[in-house]
């Protein structure tokens, strides 16, 4: 037998791990299942597997020497950078080689002047903002896990943050990309400049979730830290009355530097948690900030909380200092651990929905619970329509782990039901493969590969997933016939 | 017209590999490297599909008139932030000339308000599409975050119709500004990109910018005493309203006196597009610097190896916008590596060749 208790077969990792210390220096390939096992998951922790080696290069040539190796050798390689990603993108594969960019993480450059950042992808998402704080620069998009993850992991899931309704996400914030092919050549993608000839590549190589090309260096723009900053905390006695209170603050022509909401559960989980002095009895809170000089900070507070007012919010509170400010906020930003504190598990989603449709899926969501017994606090990116219900499970349950993955594939397929999108900001990664066949036709999905092949023709960037091959669609229809029609019934069926 | 007849004109050019040339109003025909194939005129395929204000999001079919839906935007008191240009006196001798939707799209010029709000890419969410094959597909969405699946919307944006007939796009829009103000400052040129670049660096409402002959010209949109602030803080004379509205519009239309009425024997127009803290390009011309040092447009006679090789060494790249040879090519040449991924992604989504032949870029 070559294949070993894990899975890994280890003439095939003896070929792979011997090509490699020859182009890598000692220390920078591990294969023992004591190193590499740190590397078995992301920050999706319900799916694990053992990679077949993990390199660890430490500058781009040594990437290009990798990638030309498992090029050589047809062997699959998944990037990494920081491992916190939330969909499973960077789960290895035990055929595989795990490229962690994790020892890559110079800040090159920052230019005040021309306000730029060029660094290197390993680089944390904070590390970019402190590093241009001098200057009163930062960078924009801020994900909940920015002390920790990378530059590069956030250019590969394009994520977001609690500021992207006014700021954008990180595909509108980065200049340009420079990348290694799966054939070890480099690739410029975008510019210093504004824009750049040809098809705008760096679109397509955000958000790709390492399927395209390796990322070596990012150039990120950076913006001046607004002078002040205020935050309206508006308590409302329904969830709908709050839902229509955010579509009623953008047709009043507001865009708030942050709109979010959490329903009466998520507050009392973080409430016990960081004690933020959150309104209990509401049925939902909304927070709702403005930035930027003082004056335009004042006018902004003053015409958001009319609005909120004549929306009926039953209670408005606004910050009076910095440090009440970030009280508000804390409870916000720590509502992912307060939920992890009440329950063993959580499953967190990331449907993207119309703004008018809140109402409309948060009831649904709250049918949901009663129908598979479980609990579901909700938070939300509010302005821009991203949901992240968390569902409450006990994964030692094999039926409630059963029961979540139910549950979160209908609230996912009400969220492509009322025009919306199974992720708005985490990835597809593995977790949401099968809901992208709902999502999209295989026409689509027929150009999705068009794309990738079009960069790695022969399939061995981060494959199986971010776009399911349609054999998968088709066995996924099969186990899934919803309202009585088979999707996808042109497909041939084994 | 219905998108199916678009679809089954394009099964039948796939067939017979004839080529096609996809076209609007044709008021961007003068920009690309070259004009082939039968066209095909989007303009019968038109309407809003949706709009709503508090989603921040308008769909629009490709034909549609540009015009038609800034004027619903007015009447909501919202905007295309990234202000395209509509460019309606070049249309072909054609009196009824304007620009729409999909040529809009597909050409990804922005305006004036480019360097605060963005970029026409930026603001694409969603587009369908006819490929080369004549499969109707969709991608993105109406709603403002979504990261399933490749970002084809934004890929469309400025492939100048090489890809795929755009059928129908959605974008997302912004609320009007409650207050504008233009302020007009004397400043040479070093000085005028180091201080928009310094401005830049500070939480000031900087709309828009234009320097030429010695004037600067900055717009300030926002709150009115965001607006206001910022007015004391810059300093300059304060230009009347209406004017500045006139100012913006010939800035962003080409109506300028600046960019002049296009005569026979003028020198081409070079748009340099470099990082905007770039010094001053010493080219021989007559210079416009939008975009806070970012966009420069230049008359000039220079050969095209002179100002490609200017741009590059600032850090950009550079067009030929209008006018000139264009066998020196429109678009500054790739490399290699870039070349190879543009030609096959041509060759996914336009396996015959048919849309749009040499427009972008001789051998694409």
């Amino acid at each position: 037998m070559n294949v070993s208790a894990t899975g890994i077969n280890f003439i095939r990792q003896a070929e792979v791990v011997a090509r490699l210390r020859q182009r890598l220096p000692s220390g920078a390939v591990l294969y023992a299942e004591e190193d590499t096992r740190s590397y078995e998951c992301d920050g999706l922790s319900a799916y694990r597997q053992l990679p077949m080696v993990v390199a660890l290069p430490s500058n781009e040539e040594e990437v290009r020497e990798v990638l030309r190796t498992c090029n050589e050798l047809k062997v699959p390689v998944v990037a990494r950078g920081a491992g916190t990603g939330l969909s499973g993108g960077a789960l290895p594969m035990g055929d595989g080689v795990l490229l962690s960019l994790a020892k890559m993480r110079r800040i090159l450059a920052v230019d005040p002047l021309a306000r730029t950042a060029r660094v290197q992808p390993g680089v944390t998402n904070l590390a970019v903002s402190q590093a241009a704080a001098p200057y009163g620069l930062f960078y924009a998009p801020d994900p909940s896990s920015q002390i920790a993850c990378s530059i590069g992991g956030n250019v590969a899931e394009n994520s977001g943050g609690v500021h992207c309704l006014k700021y954008g996400l990180t595909v509108h914030n980065v200049l340009r990309a420079r990348a290694v092919t799966i054939e070890g050549g480099i690739v410029e993608f975008g510019g210093e400049a504004l824009d750049s000839p040809g098809y705008d590549l760096l679109a397509l190589l955000v958000g790709s979730e390492g399927m395209l090309a390796v990322i070596t260096e990012v150039t990120v723009k950076l913006l001046p830290e607004p002078e002040a900053a205020r935050v309206i905390l508006a308590s409302f006695d329904d969830l709908e009355k709050a839902g229509n209170a955010v579509a009623d603050i953008i047709a009043a022509g507001i865009i708030p530097a942050g709109l979010e909401m959490m329903d009466r559960p998520a507050a009392r989980a973080v409430e016990d948690f960081v004690h933020a002095g959150y309104d209990l009895d509401a049925a939902a809170l909304l927070l709702c900030e403005a930035d930027g000089t003082p004056e335009e900070v004042e006018e902004d507070i003053a015409s958001m909380s009319e609005v909120l007012r004549r929306s009926g919010a039953s209670a408005i509170r606004i910050s009076a200092s910095e440090a009440e400010r970030q009280k508000f906020w804390a409870g916000r930003k720590a509502a992912f651990p307060a939920v992890g504190r009440i329950s063993p598990d959580y499953y967190c989603m990331d449907g993207t929905i119309p703004r008018r449709k809140l109402g409309e899926v948060l009831l649904f969501i709250g049918q949901l619970e009663k129908k598979y017994g479980l609990r579901c606090p909700n938070v939300f990116h509010a302005g821009d329509g991203n949901l992240h219900p968390l569902i409450l499970f006990d994964a030692n349950d094999a039926d409630q782990l059963h029961r979540t993955e139910q549950f979160a594939g209908e609230v996912l397929e009400k969220c492509i039901e009322v025009g919306g999108t199974i992720t708005g900001e985490h990835g597809v990664g593995i977790e949401k493969i099968n809901q992208m066949c709902v999502q999209f036709r295989p026409q689509e999905i027929t150009a999705f590969h068009g794309v990738k092949r079009a960069f790695d023709p022969e399939g061995l960037l981060n494959p199986g997933k971010n776009i399911p091959t349609l054999h998968r669609c088709a066995e996924f229809g099969r186990m899934h016939v919803k309202g009585g029609r088979l999707p996808h019934p042109e497909l041939p069926r084994f | 017209m219905h998108a199916e007849g678009f679809a089954e004109s394009i099964r039948g050019a796939a067939a017979s590999r004839t080529p096609l040339r996809l076209r609007g109003g044709g008021t961007k025909d003068f920009y690309g490297q070259a004009l082939e194939g039968e066209v095909l005129d989007t303009r019968g395929y038109a309407g809003i599909v949706a709009y709503e204000p508090s989603e921040l999001v308008v769909t629009a079919r490709c034909g549609t008139r540009l015009a038609e839906i800034e004027a619903a935007m007015s009447e909501k008191k919202q905007m295309l932030a990234f202000e395209p240009p509509h460019f309606a006196q070049f249309g072909s001798g054609e009196t009824t000339s304007f620009a729409t939707v999909g040529g809009m799209v597909a050409a990804g010029l922005s305006g004036p308000r480019r360097q605060a709000a963005g970029a026409l890419r930026d603001f694409v969410l969603g587009v369908k599409i006819i490929d080369g094959r004549g499969e109707t597909l969709t991608f993105g969405g109406q709603v403002m975050k979504n990261v399933a699946g490749y970002d084809v919307s934004r890929l469309m944006a400025g492939s100048l119709g090489t890809l795929g007939l755009i059928l129908e796009a959605s974008l997302k829009v912004l609320p009007l500004p409650v207050a504008e103000a233009t302020l007009r400052l004397e400043l040479p040129e070093d000085k005028a990109i180091e201080t928009l670049n310094k401005w830049g660096g500070k939480p000031l409402p900087i709309s828009a910018s234009a320097w030429t002959g010695g004037e600067l010209g900055v717009r300030l949109s926002g709150a009115g005493a965001a607006v206001k602030a910022a007015r004391e803080e810059i300093g300059g004379e304060l230009i009347d309203a209406a004017q500045g509205e006139r100012f913006w519009a010939g800035i962003r239309e080409h109506t300028a006196p600046f960019f002049g009425s296009p005569v026979e024997d003028a020198a081409p127009l070079w748009r340099i597009s470099v990082p905007s803290a770039a010094p001053p390009l010493k080219l021989q011309g007559e210079q416009m610097i939008e975009w806070g040092g970012a966009l420069r447009w230049f008359f000039s006679q220079a050969d095209a190896r002179t100002i490609r090789d200017a741009a590059r060494r600032a850090g950009g790249h550079a067009t030929l916008f209008r006018g000139g040879d264009k066998f020196a090519g429109t678009f500054q040449p790739l490399s290699p590596a870039l070349m190879k991924i543009h030609r096959e992604l041509k060759r996914e989504f336009d396996p015959h060749g048919i849309f749009n032949r040499r427009r972008m870029y001789p051998d694409l």
